[in-house]
């Protein structure tokens, strides 16, 4: 089954959206719109996704995208000079060899896209691509996910040690011996 | 014909994102090109489960890759600019010119 | 569709009563939720006086007569979109919770999209607390972003339990499999946890400093009018549509004896509700970064720790 012309106009209506917001990231002034027009972006890449019956890929991609970018707004104003937009200013450099970059590189890909033979579908859809996915992690894909563990494991220890600049003999002193952590904010705990 | 229409979009967010990492100055305005190439990827990864291989998973754990990538890429991007900034009061790429040969 | 055979379980209630019926269906039990949880919450504030239930509904007619304020300088834009995404997610969480059997859509991630429309929701409250441009608006929405870090996990992971236990991440399997045995026998952590995670995303009760006296109700300061009630109302929806959620991930759905399903639905959705509130309201608001340390320390391996105790059941062959 492939999709219905409805599906196909609201795909393309999709994509030129997922496009248009990519763009506006790089214009807007307000880097608070900055990161929320990213967040479209995603939502309509995930839109078609849905469209293309990848279920749990869509729900899953706009699950972590918008928690991403919520967290993404927070680092954005901490680090921006003008979070909000409010007095116009350009912060970029090479602007002229980026736009070459990203436009022939965009040429490149769409004249492949457009002038490769594709093979046809091999196969037909899955009653649940969802339940597809789901027994590929746990048989036949499973290096992948054990991968792909062992590395957000270490992105998360990394992340860590990246992020604080207080250990442990920071907070219970030289011996380790405090009982009370010495936080500069106390939680809630001890 | 959805397939390359679909495709198309995947390399214009790709390019748009590549724009956006080679020519901001600020980090995490670096970090939002990079995530756009992923999405691009992730685009393109669903398109060929749907019109090429659907009876595949492969396609499918691409997806789950990109975001898992985009996920790492985030969690350590914003720990180097935390550090970074700590240490020196950089939020640029431009200053931070350490590994420079 | 006027085959009867066609009303068999597994079919959603927008192929069963087409499109617009159904929408207009759910919008109708999110709005029937929203006016009881407030109404009950009206009466339990107000110390048991049933007059008072009459009171968010003589506030949302104030607010909609009321004139719009506006601040100096506001990301108008977002901040509109912040104020209409709230109820509208509060609508769209409610459209995979199966009341009276059927949910609206079957996505064969139920689970994933309730809890997607809930971080959507972060999102947009933290555009209605930057929209206007005031501080303690702004304050009021970083301490949410905050709270979510704190409750996001545990109730991911209560969420999954139920998944595991049922084998599904669709809600008509999760209700089908609590045929015998209501989940919230053999998981009870996971319940807890999900019920105060509800209070938590709708910032109320003892989590509802993002909009706490302290800073001048945070988060709703600026809100005025239609928009104060759009936010309102998005509140006492997403209470209701978790409360709902709650009753066929770890109650058994509308399954008892004698009535209808619908009613036994809505029956324990209004017990969940009053429990809620009841509990909730004598609960003191708890500060978000206190609130993290005791979610990371305490409720994520709590809820690991369930989760892994539903597995092992799982394994033993105890659901069907």
């Amino acid at each position: 089954m492939m999709l219905t012309s409805l599906a196909i106009v609201a795909v393309i209506l999709l994509g030129l959206i997922s496009v248009a917001a990519g763009v506006a990231v790089f214009v807007v002034d307000s880097m608070a719109k900055a990161t929320f027009a990213l967040l479209v972006s995603f939502l309509a890449v995930a839109g078609i996704l849905l469209a293309l019956e990848l279920t749990y890929l869509a729900v899953v991609t706009a699950l972590m995208m918008t928690i991403e970018m919520a967290i993404m707004a927070v680092f954005m104003i901490m680090f921006m000079m003008n979070p909000a937009g409010l007095m116009p200013m350009t912060m970029v450099h090479n602007a002229r060899t980026s736009a070459v970059a990203g436009v022939v590189v965009f040429a490149v890909l769409v004249l492949g896209i457009w002038t490769i033979d594709w093979p046809a579908r091999v196969g037909s859809l899955p009653a649940d691509s969802t339940r597809q996915l789901g027994e590929a992690i746990m048989s036949s894909h499973m290096l992948v996910m054990l991968v792909i563990g062992i590395g957000l494991f270490a992105t998360i220890i990394s992340g860590t040690v990246l992020a604080t600049h207080r250990g442990r003999y920071d907070r219970f002193g030289p011996d380790l011996r405090t009982a009370k952590p010495n936080d500069p904010v106390s939680g809630g705990l001890r | 014909m959805t397939l390359q229409l679909i495709l198309s979009v995947a390399a214009a967010l790709i390019g748009v994102g590549l724009f956006g990492a080679l020519s901001q100055q600020s980090i995490v305005m670096v970090m939002m090109g990079l995530e756009l190439i992923v999405n691009g990827v992730m685009l393109a990864g669903g398109a060929a489960w749907y019109f090429l291989t659907p009876e595949l998973p492969d396609a499918q754990m691409l997806v789950v890759v990109a975001l898992v990538v985009m996920a790492v890429e985030m969690a350590m991007g914003f720990g180097a600019t935390l550090a970074i900034y700590r240490a020196r009061q950089v939020d640029m790429v431009d200053d931070a010119t350490e590994l420079r040969g | 569709m006027t085959d009867p055979d066609m009303g068999g379980t597994g079919m959603t209630l927008a192929a069963a009563w087409g499109l617009l019926p159904a929408v207009l269906a759910v919008g109708l039990t999110a709005l029937v939720l929203g006016v009881a949880f407030a109404a009950v919450d009206s009466v339990v504030v107000s110390g048991g006086r049933l007059r008072s239930a009459v009171e968010p509904l003589r506030s949302s007619l104030h607010w909609l007569a009321q004139q719009r304020r506006t601040t100096l300088a506001p990301d108008r834009l977002l901040w509109r979109s912040g104020v209409i995404a709230v109820p509208v997610l509060a609508v769209l969480s409610l459209a995979v919770v199966p009341i009276g059997g059927r949910t609206l859509l079957s996505t064969s991630a139920d689970l994933v999209w309730f809890n997607a429309m809930e971080a959507l929701l972060w999102a947009a409250v933290w555009l209605v607390g930057w929209g206007p441009n005031a501080v303690h608006s702004l304050v009021g929405a970083y301490r949410f972003l905050a709270q979510g870090l704190a409750y996001e996990l545990p109730l991911m992971f209560a969420l999954i339990t139920a998944g595991l236990g049922a084998g599904s991440l669709r809600t008509m399997d999760i209700v089908a499999t609590q045929e015998n045995l209501w989940f919230v026998v053999s998981m009870p952590v996971a319940f807890v946890v999900f019920l105060a995670s509800a209070a938590a995303f709708a910032f109320w009760g003892p989590f509802a400093s993002p909009a706490g006296a302290d800073i001048a109700s945070g988060v709703m300061s600026e809100l005025s009018g239609v928009d104060r009630l759009l936010v309102q109302a998005g509140r006492a929806v997403v209470l209701g549509a978790a409360a709902a959620m709650s009753v066929a991930l770890f109650l058994g759905g509308g399954s008892g004896p004698g009535l209808p399903e619908p009613v036994w639905y809505l029956l324990k959705t209004l017990l969940v509700i009053a429990v809620i509130v009841s509990v909730g309201r004598r609960i003191p608001v708890t500060r978000p970064d206190r609130f993290v340390e005791f979610s990371w320390m305490i409720l994520i391996p709590a809820t690991l720790l369930q989760a892994l105790w539903v597995a092992l059941l799982v394994l033993s062959g105890f659901y069907p």
